[in-house]
């Protein structure tokens, strides 16, 4: 009964902590005994949470780069922002502007996604990443030049800011339905189309899969999401400007990605809320030239993680030294007595190699040239 | 004559982009990889000339050595970061190409601090030629470039080790049963590169004297984007798109009107070019194979 338990448990497990989380926060901060700094706090690890699942799902799931998750962000707060700025003399700063807002700007952050897709993504190789860092750049110029009647220029747009009692519960019920949308998304056989595209494209195009569909609805998705987070940005604060999305900002949350691991919703859930717990802590500690080693922090991390976990000569370490074997030294579990039925959702296992799969060798390519993999067939 | 000055000052710009877009396009070529790095090589030869004139006081031995601690730096980089992840995913050697660029920066801030430093190399003042003012800096960048592109066409195209560059790019597998030592070739490009970049940090600093850590990241964004708008992996490509991208910047920065824009339309040619024609000016259309 608890194996049935606990096998439902591991799918719901984070809508639970969230949940949870929100509700003893917004007691909290109902009772009114909530420190403003806190109240901050929760908001920004709800936005980066949205951006970090988004993403993950570009990243981790597609396997394509983008580099441009805060220009959607800073679409997303400015086109917002600016909608709640044209509705709040109609419905006043209530949660009818705040959802109309958050519709639209997610709307146009979704078709800027694309259009910026449409080009980048029928392209094989690293053409996204360039493509969505320049959009990224566009977008901060355009609102950087922009009158200041109409986007507030250099000075940014002033926004009205919603109850500061009430908007992190929003914003977390926010990110329960983003997690909602995604997980579900990740889970059907569309989510295993897409993982089946990381893995090896052509085998996919060759099983009938619309890769560029499957792309870009995977990339819509979630620039609509980057633009909802913008959104809730421009709420949380007074004023949205476009200084605060430039390329460091999309970095920052390409780390939380790969920090909670590629193809893990929950992992980069809990780096998000890491990194942003140590951000607005170590704001406080590292003044002056000492802020510079949050970034050095950042690069490490992303260098050593991502060698770590990819280098073909590390794969017999890793393979023999990560938790999850560490972890069955110490339980009953045997793991070679596995149910066959026994679906692994986390990660749809779809790694096969391109030899393996194809009998024929029209051309040779490197692999098969390599003398050590020589197959005989 | 403003027609004039304008266009020669785009070519100027061009060619340095032209060679720090000529870096890009080789790694690429070889090595298969987007090394986001290559921008911050760039500030990195900036801040070693200003190490060398505030102890020596000589551009050209700043120059010389800037050229150096980049090569080495450039062969250290892809051995340390990029060499491991040879046969990973293209993703993942992106990832930490872009990590690597951060911890340039970062580590540049942490040893000279965020303030910017100034580096005057040297002031050659301007040509007056009638009505037409040049500044000589323009002639010099023109020049040099023009040369060192030259000697690098030719160094590809007649020597052993540019034709093996060539078999490399062409198909690595087959190059290595032919004898070629393809690490030893990518490490000779990484090489290549940095330098290339070296003397782009010389020429900006000779535009504009004003030295700081983000000093490659938009020029080396913007050459990226000038190698692929040539085609990325051809090297006449890397040169076209970059003078293009420096007439294109210098009359757009003439008019007023949209000056501030200039960042913008530069992207926006590359997202119209992948439109029409994704591979690019010069770019060959290569087939998959399986």
């Amino acid at each position: 009964m608890l194996k049935l338990g606990n096998a439902k448990l591991k799918h719901y497990i984070n809508y639970i902590a969230i949940a949870i989380v929100t509700l003893v926060f917004g007691g909290i901060s109902l009772s009114g005994s909530l420190p403003f700094s806190t109240i901050n706090l929760l908001e920004k690890i709800a936005i980066s949470i949205i951006l970090a699942t988004s993403l993950s799902m570009v990243v981790g799931f597609l396997g394509e780069l983008s580099l441009g998750h805060a220009g959607f962000m800073c679409l997303g707060a400015y086109i917002g922002g600016k909608a709640s700025c044209l509705l709040e003399p109609v419905f006043g700063n209530s949660i009818v502007s705040l959802i109309i807002s958050l519709i639209v700007g997610g709307t146009v952050a979704a078709v800027f996604g694309i259009i910026i897709g449409l080009p980048a993504l029928r392209l094989k190789g690293d053409y996204l990443a360039i493509v969505t860092l320049a959009f990224g750049e566009i977008v901060r110029t355009v609102f950087m030049n922009s009158s200041s009647e109409s986007f507030g220029g250099s000075l940014g747009l002033s926004t009205p800011r919603y109850d500061k009692k009430y908007l992190f519960i929003i914003a977390f019920v926010l990110v329960i339905i983003c997690l909602a949308v995604i997980q579900n998304f990740i889970r059907s056989k569309h989510g295993r189309a897409i993982t089946s595209i990381r893995d090896n494209e052509i085998a996919a195009r060759a099983t009938g899969i619309n890769v560029t569909k499957y792309k870009l609805s995977v990339f819509t998705i979630s620039s609509l999401f980057a633009g909802i987070a913008g959104v809730l940005y421009s709420y949380s604060n007074y004023r949205v400007q476009s200084v605060n999305f430039d390329y460091n900002y999309s970095i920052e949350i390409l780390v939380m990605v790969v920090l909670g691991g590629m193809g893990s919703i929950n992992g980069a859930i809990i780096a998000a809320t890491l990194i942003t717990y140590l951000d607005t802590t170590l704001q406080t500690v590292l003044t002056g030239n000492l802020a510079v080693l949050q970034d050095l922090f950042y690069a490490l991390i992303l260098i050593i993680l991502v060698i770590y976990n990819n280098a073909p000569s590390l794969k017999t370490f890793r393979t023999t030294h990560n938790l999850k074997s560490i972890l069955n030294k110490f339980s009953k579990h045997d793991p070679s007595h596995r149910r066959d039925d026994e679906a692994k959702w986390d990660r749809v296992p779809t790694k096969i190699e391109m030899n393996e799969v194809l009998s024929v060798d029209i051309q040779p390519t490197s692999s098969t040239l390599n003398p050590d993999k020589k197959e005989g067939k | 004559m403003e027609f004039i000055e304008t266009l020669i000052s785009g070519l100027s710009m061009g060619s340095t982009y032209a060679m720090i877009a000529l870096g890009y396009t080789m790694v690429y070529g070889i090595a298969k990889m987007l090394n986001f790095a290559h921008g911050d090589i760039i500030m990195v030869g900036g801040y070693m000339i200003f190490v060398t004139m505030t102890a020596i006081g000589n551009p050209i031995l700043g120059l010389i050595a800037a050229v150096l601690f980049c090569m080495l730096l450039g062969v250290t980089i892809e051995k340390v970061a990029y060499k491991p992840l040879r046969g990973a995913s293209p993703l993942a050697v992106l990832i930490t190409a872009i990590g690597m660029s951060y911890l340039l920066q970062s580590t540049a801030q942490m040893i000279f601090g965020s303030a910017p430093k100034m580096v005057i190399v040297a002031d050659f003042g301007n040509l007056q030629l009638g009505e037409l003012k040049i500044p000589i800096y323009t002639l010099i960048t023109l020049g040099c470039s023009f040369v060192i592109m030259i000697a690098l066409s030719l160094f590809i195209k007649y020597t052993k080790v540019g034709r093996a560059m060539i078999a490399v790019s062409e198909d690595k597998g087959a190059a290595q049963l032919m004898g070629i030592n393809v690490n030893g070739i990518i490490t000779i490009t990484f090489a290549i590169g940095s330098a290339l970049a070296a003397f782009a940090g010389f020429f900006m600093l000779m535009k504009s004297p004003s030295l700081s850590n983000t000093l490659g990241a938009m020029p080396g964004i913007k050459a990226f984007t000038a190698a692929v708008i040539g085609g990325i992996g051809s090297i006449p490509g890397a040169m076209v798109g970059g003078v293009l991208m420096g007439v294109v910047e210098a009359f757009s920065l003439n008019v007023s009107a949209i000056a501030p824009y200039t960042d913008a339309i530069e992207f926006l040619i590359l997202i119209i070019i992948l439109l029409v024609k994704p591979t690019g000016i010069l770019g060959k259309v290569r087939r998959e194979k399986v």
